[in-house]
């Protein structure tokens, strides 16, 4: 699974993409996962109406099923324009 | 219709862009929006990250979008990404139409969707101090009034 981090989510986690094998089927299941990994994963996931994310380039929700072909990113609420 | 989009660091020539979009010889109106860097108190510059291909992939599907609810003839949509200072230029929509009423609506609609859909983030310098620009609950407001 292709992870992808952008804005103070990747500055908080300390890197913009890692490949993974979580054994995890939902989005919410792999923020649990990483959560575990290091107070910066925690730190980052710690308050989740912060966090939006995509999977295959495409805005999902928590419960979006994933498996291992897919790319998931997590960023804040995007402020372009 | 015409789509152009566009995710660059340089600048963007605003006539050029509308003339562009007047070459096909039914357009009869172009609506446009240009977005700046405002000037705010000690700002120096604005750093403009986003999400390559995804980005190009979401403004596809707003444009779309816009297609089958208005009949427009082209679009050209331009974000700059990078360092960017007070003043400068950020984004441009422009919507080409046969009539002006198509051409006012989807431009709108396509800065509240983008605003709310693209995945582009700002980040503030000002001084030393660093910090990401957080998300308008107003600009929510302002994609949702077109969902009904």
């Amino acid at each position: 699974m292709n992870l992808l981090y952008f804005a103070w989510v990747r500055q908080k986690i300390g890197k913009s993409e890692e490949q993974l094998a979580p054994p995890v089927s939902d989005v919410g299941a792999l923020i649990g996962h990483l959560k575990n990994l290091g107070p910066n994963y925690a730190d980052a996931f710690a308050d989740l109406s912060r966090i939006r994310v995509a999977v295959n380039q495409r805005h999902a929700g928590l419960d979006a099923k994933i498996g291992p072909q897919d790319e998931v990113a997590f960023f804040p609420p995007v402020t372009g324009g | 219709m015409q789509t152009r989009i566009r995710i660059q660091r340089e600048d963007f020539d605003l006539n050029k862009e509308v003339a562009d979009l007047t070459t096909d010889g039914e357009t009869g109106a172009v609506s446009s929006f240009t977005g700046h860097v405002r000037r705010e108190g000690d700002l120096s510059t604005l750093t403009l990250e986003h999400y390559p291909h995804m980005t190009e992939a979401e403004i596809t599907r707003l444009v779309a979008e816009a297609g089958t609810r208005w009949p427009l003839t082209g679009v050209t949509v331009i974000h700059r990404v990078g360092s960017l200072r007070p003043g400068d230029r950020i984004v441009l929509v422009a919507v080409a139409s046969q009539h002006r009423h198509a051409a006012f609506q989807a431009c709108e609609f396509l800065m509240d969707y983008l605003k709310t859909h693209a995945p582009f983030w700002k980040e503030e310098a000002r001084g030393e101090q660093h910090h990401w620009v957080e998300h308008r609950h107003s600009d929510d407001d302002a994609a949702k009034r077109w969902e009904s």
